[in-house]
């Protein structure tokens, strides 16, 4: 017997209405029931950071919320970020000019971060983008690329770009 | 999906929170859930049902009483970071916040989820022990008051009943011009601290310190206040010398142990952190003079 609700979860500005089993994550819902794969879910305990998503505006673990919670919110997810299916968000491209992803897999997590971040602090130092970034992990780039990428994509965000 | 199986409530009121803290047997109050939630995902906790207090409005809130500031229970970490009357008015608490865990998990994350998880290591429960907070907690048909000092009852346990709830915490302030400083030994940034200390002083003229609060984090099973210390500080004046000398008391605490690092590194690292926050502190008191310890 299992406890379930229907719940309502704007995503990228569409709506999924879904019956869901209460003890499911927000991060499965995503992935499983909207069929949204972008989000990755890593450790699902919330020290990697990959499953980070936008919750009202604001980054969260998606692996750290119940889908239930999510219930009459506004979700933004990596599939989100760019203005259309042609080109990249400002951050994006400067990912994919700064080498800032190899494989990928810490990537959704890293740009939603860096989205909320640069927004935040849209001129950072070098040690800032270090330390926003302290809660997602890459086994990849070494940082190195990311760092770069972020204080590319701030310059040109401010650019206009 | 791996959470275990619960029933999940979301009541819209404090009293229908303890209602149900109340009437069931095996529940878990879920707050920003950045502990709790890894806990079910990892099954380390298994309730019948799970009662979620994130719909309840009136819990979230920072508020100037003069001579203390009192915290809703839900108060987010980030509410707590970007408070401007925190900033200004318990400049430690501002100070420890930036070490509690992310921006992503502080957007989340409560003050009083906090409290009640209790982890020895934890930021908000130190800065509460330093400042001699008093935490509110209520129950169906009743509430009490429970002193930071009698707060923790051992290891990741607080004082307060299975059915009882935290609403708010009242934070005393120190008086305008007063030292402060929080420092920490993390392996890494956000992680939680294997060590860290704070420390407040209200230094007089002349540097004579008038009161002083030193707390420890992580070397006892809970947040622990070196009342040795205290002691030895007031009425004396500020120096090197004392701050080295008084901060070794640390090293006679009754430390824990574990795979990250044994007692006697743990009581070493409170001497020191001691010892250079009692010098921060100092530098930064109104009274206070300039001075670096390493």
């Amino acid at each position: 017997m299992s406890d379930r609700r229907t719940i309502s979860v704007t995503i990228n500005g569409e709506t999924f209405e879904r019956n869901v089993e209460t003890r499911l994550t927000l991060a499965d819902f995503i992935r499983h029931e909207c069929l949204l794969t972008g989000t990755h879910v890593g450790c699902e305990h919330g020290v990697c950071g990959a499953c980070t998503i936008l919750l009202n505006g604001q980054t969260a673990r998606s692996c750290l919320m119940l889908a239930v919670q999510a219930d009459g919110q506004e979700i933004k997810t990596v599939e989100g970020i760019a203005p259309n299916d042609q080109e990249l968000h400002p951050l994006q491209q400067a990912f994919q000019d700064n080498h800032g992803l190899q494989c990928g897999f810490c990537t959704p997590g890293m740009l939603t971060t860096l989205l909320e971040f640069l927004e935040n602090n849209p001129d950072p130092t070098e040690r800032e983008v270090r330390e926003a970034i302290s809660g997602n992990l890459c086994r990849c780039t070494g940082y190195q690329g990311i760092v770069a990428a972020a204080l590319d994509a701030a310059k040109r965000l401010q650019a206009g770009a | 999906m791996k959470p275990p199986p619960f029933t999940y409530h979301d009541p819209r009121s404090i009293d229908d929170a303890v209602a149900l803290l109340a009437e069931k047997d095996n529940a878990k109050l879920l707050a920003g859930g950045q502990s709790l939630m890894p806990m079910l995902n990892m099954r380390f906790v298994l309730p019948d049902d799970v009662i979620d207090i994130n719909r309840i409005d009136d819990l979230s809130y920072i508020r100037d009483e003069g001579d203390a500031l009192v915290f809703g229970g839900m108060t987010r970490q980030r509410d707590i970071e970007f408070s401007d009357l925190v900033a200004q008015k318990i400049p430690l608490m501002k100070e420890a916040i930036l070490n509690v865990g992310h921006r992503q998990t502080r957007n989340r994350g409560t003050y009083g989820g906090s409290l009640s998880h209790l982890d020895p290591s934890a930021e908000l429960p130190t800065v509460s022990m330093a400042q001699d907070a008093v935490v509110s907690v209520r129950k169906k048909g009743g509430a009490r008051d429970i002193a930071m000092a009698d707060f923790p009852m051992g290891y990741m346990m607080p004082s307060f009943d299975l059915d009882e709830m935290v609403t708010d915490i009242r934070v005393p302030l120190w008086p305008e011009g007063h030292g402060y400083a929080f420092v920490e030994f993390a392996r890494r940034h956000g992680d939680f601290a294997i060590t860290s200390s704070a420390v407040l002083l209200d230094v007089a003229d002349g540097g004579r310190i008038a009161k002083a609060s030193v707390t420890v984090g992580g070397v006892w099973p809970a947040p622990l206040r070196v009342t040795a210390v205290d002691e030895v500080l007031a009425g004396e004046t500020g120096s090197a010398e004392l701050f080295t000398d008084v901060a070794e008391k640390c090293r006679d605490i009754d430390a824990m142990e574990d795979v990250y690092a044994p007692a006697w590194y743990r009581q070493h690292l409170a001497a020191v952190l001691t010892r250079r926050a009692l010098a921060k502190a100092f530098s930064r008191a109104a009274n206070g003079t300039e001075m670096t310890l390493r």
